[in-house]
């Protein structure tokens, strides 16, 4: 469960101006639920799920994770509740490290004990986990993370964002910088592993069609607030080009503002 | 000639190590070692001759081993200081460094009880007590290098096991990609400061053996040693790569003697060439260079 209520987020842009990039956004995201979130460039998307992991702080407004107000945790703490795959490959993995290595990072949360890290069961229980994925990395546990293309290291994050069974995954685009086999492979796996472990999911896209096959609820941002929320029969209904169509609406209303403005 | 080179091969590796565990495990450039190395041989120096006064044998026989564990929590202390210093006042990793190895000139004359350098009361402790524990079976010199070997293996042994650990893997991740281990759920702050301990703690051992051995510590014994061990620590990776944390923390000893060994052969050697003992740090800028170079080169043609 995921709640967000009158949440601001602002950056300093030196000498005292700042630029609010989400004004009081408000949302509730019920356990089990998919979201994907749209909107143009600059929106807030991205900043939202950062505020809600704990990346950016709040000026003001409170967030619950599963019932918790973990508005003043820290990231570190955040991540007991939150599963995270962005859209660089190489953010969520150790290159440096095995495949074996980062797993036995991502298999728990919280803090470390002085106990071997992967011992020949964990690493046959990962072989079977690693093998979910079909792309042979069962084979590969003992190489380095670096040596995997991005497709295979993507899916990999995402794996390692849900071993430990958070009840929160927040992707941000995370199939973009991946070719079109690729992407459809991953996007295959989130909806997957969403389904298999329950999780509640923000998922951030520029992708329409992804957008409406992978969530049951849409919600449209623009200029750090939500301009559409469609659930239900509204979002059954909907299609690609009705949410152009949308978009447009909020890009005309912009506009309108801009001339009442000025006049 | 041979015996001397690999003793002091492994007694400076240990250091290497520590510089290894900053510098690569870490991906934290800590100058601390400058102050930390000598702080361990002047808190080793002053337990090891305490203990080597004491009319009990028992005492006596613990002179080293102690002075080492002094050693140890000395450097172990220092990178605590440099640590604070980067986490709670956000001061780049080279400025904190900087900080705590001037800070601890002061602190390491204070140790040796306000004089530059202490004699150790008998000459070469480290030789008495490798010839008690060989029982006389083996030519001192020999007992030494064996109590060496024994020693840097045990320290080889600690950390590959502790680098297959929860927490070794962590620390790794750490210099890796901080987002991951913070992913994890683990605190990246404190992590890291067991880590710089560590990386200093190491050093400190090695300073508390380097002035066991020498018969004396010096506060200016610390002067070079970070090119020093980042040196040995290229000259390893030069000649073995690997990504497995074992074969890198062996090849950090290998390293290790192998600087030495280059080191004595300019000393004794140089003068062929006109190198003076002056020139050894020049020699060890060269090497740091010329290690970079080599391994850029070779990887542009793999």
């Amino acid at each position: 469960m995921i709640r967000v209520e009158d949440i601001v987020v602002s950056f300093s842009l030196g000498g005292g101006q700042e630029h609010t990039v989400l004004r009081k956004l408000s949302l509730e995201v019920e356990r089990g639920q998919t979201v994907s979130i749209i909107g143009s460039n600059g929106a807030g998307k991205s900043t939202l799920l950062n505020a809600v992991a704990g990346t950016v702080p709040v000026r003001a407004g409170k967030i619950f994770l599963d019932s918790k107000d973990v508005t003043a945790l820290p990231e570190w703490q955040r991540a007991l509740y939150v599963g995270r795959v962005r859209q660089d490959p190489l953010a969520g993995t150790a290159g440096d490290m095995t495949v074996l290595d980062n797993l036995a990072l991502a298999a728990r949360k919280g803090p470390r004990r002085f106990r071997l890290a992967t011992p020949p069961r964990f690493a046959r229980e990962m072989e079977g986990k690693v093998a979910q994925l079909g792309m042979g990395l069962e084979q590969r546990l003992k190489e380095n993370v670096s040596r995997l293309s991005g497709g295979q290291r993507q899916a990999l994050t995402l794996l390692m964002a849900v071993l430990s069974r958070p009840s929160v995954l927040l992707l941000d685009e995370h199939t973009a910088a991946l070719d079109p086999a690729n992407a459809e492979m991953v996007g295959g796996l989130t909806r997957k592993f969403i389904a298999e472990f329950e999780l509640t999911a923000l998922i951030v896209t520029h992708d329409m069609k992804r957008a409406l096959e992978q969530a049951t609820r849409i919600v449209m941002m623009h200029e750090g607030e939500i301009i559409a929320d469609l659930s239900g029969a509204e979002k059954e209904k909907m299609d690609v080009a009705g949410l152009v169509r949308l978009f447009k609406k909020a890009r005309g209303a912009e506009y309108a503002e801009d001339r009442d403005l000025l006049s | 000639m041979i015996e001397g080179i690999l003793v002091e091969g492994l007694i400076y590796s240990i250091l290497a190590l520590g510089v290894f565990v900053s510098f690569r495990v870490l991906d934290f450039p800590d100058l601390t070692v400058e102050g930390s190395f000598p702080a361990g041989a002047a808190a080793g120096a002053m337990v090891a001759s305490a203990l080597n006064l004491s009319p009990n044998h028992f005492a006596k026989a613990l002179a080293v081993p102690a002075g080492m564990l002094a050693g140890f929590l000395a450097g172990g202390a220092a990178g605590f200081a440099t640590a604070a210093v980067y986490h709670r006042l956000k001061v780049p990793a080279l400025l904190a460094g900087i900080v705590t190895m001037t800070g601890f000139y002061s602190i390491n004359l204070r140790i040796l009880g306000g004089k530059p350098n202490l004699p150790l009361i008998t000459n070469n402790p480290m030789l008495n007590l490798a010839r008690t524990f060989s029982g006389g079976l083996l030519p001192p010199d020999l007992s030494l290098l064996v109590a060496c070997v024994l020693v840097a293996l045990l320290i080889f042994g600690v950390l590959d096991l502790f680098f297959h650990t929860e927490i070794g893997i962590a620390m790794g991740a750490l210099g890796d990609n901080e987002n991951a281990v913070i992913q994890a759920g683990i605190q990246p702050g404190n992590l890291r400061t067991w880590g710089i301990m560590l990386a200093n703690a190491l050093p400190g051992l090695s300073g508390a053996m380097a002035a066991a051995y020498q018969g004396f510590a010096d506060v200016n014994l610390g002067q070079g040693v970070v090119a020093a061990g980042l040196a040995t620590v290229m000259l390893g990776e030069l000649v073995v790569r690997s990504q497995f944390i074992s074969v890198q923390l062996l090849r950090v000893i290998v390293g290790s003697i192998i600087f030495r060994a280059l080191m004595y052969a300019a000393r004794s050697w140089g003068y062929l060439a006109g190198i003076t003992p002056n020139d050894l740090r020049l020699l060890t800028a060269l090497l740091i260079i010329a290690s970079v170079a080599v391994s850029r080169y070779g990887r542009k043609r793999r």
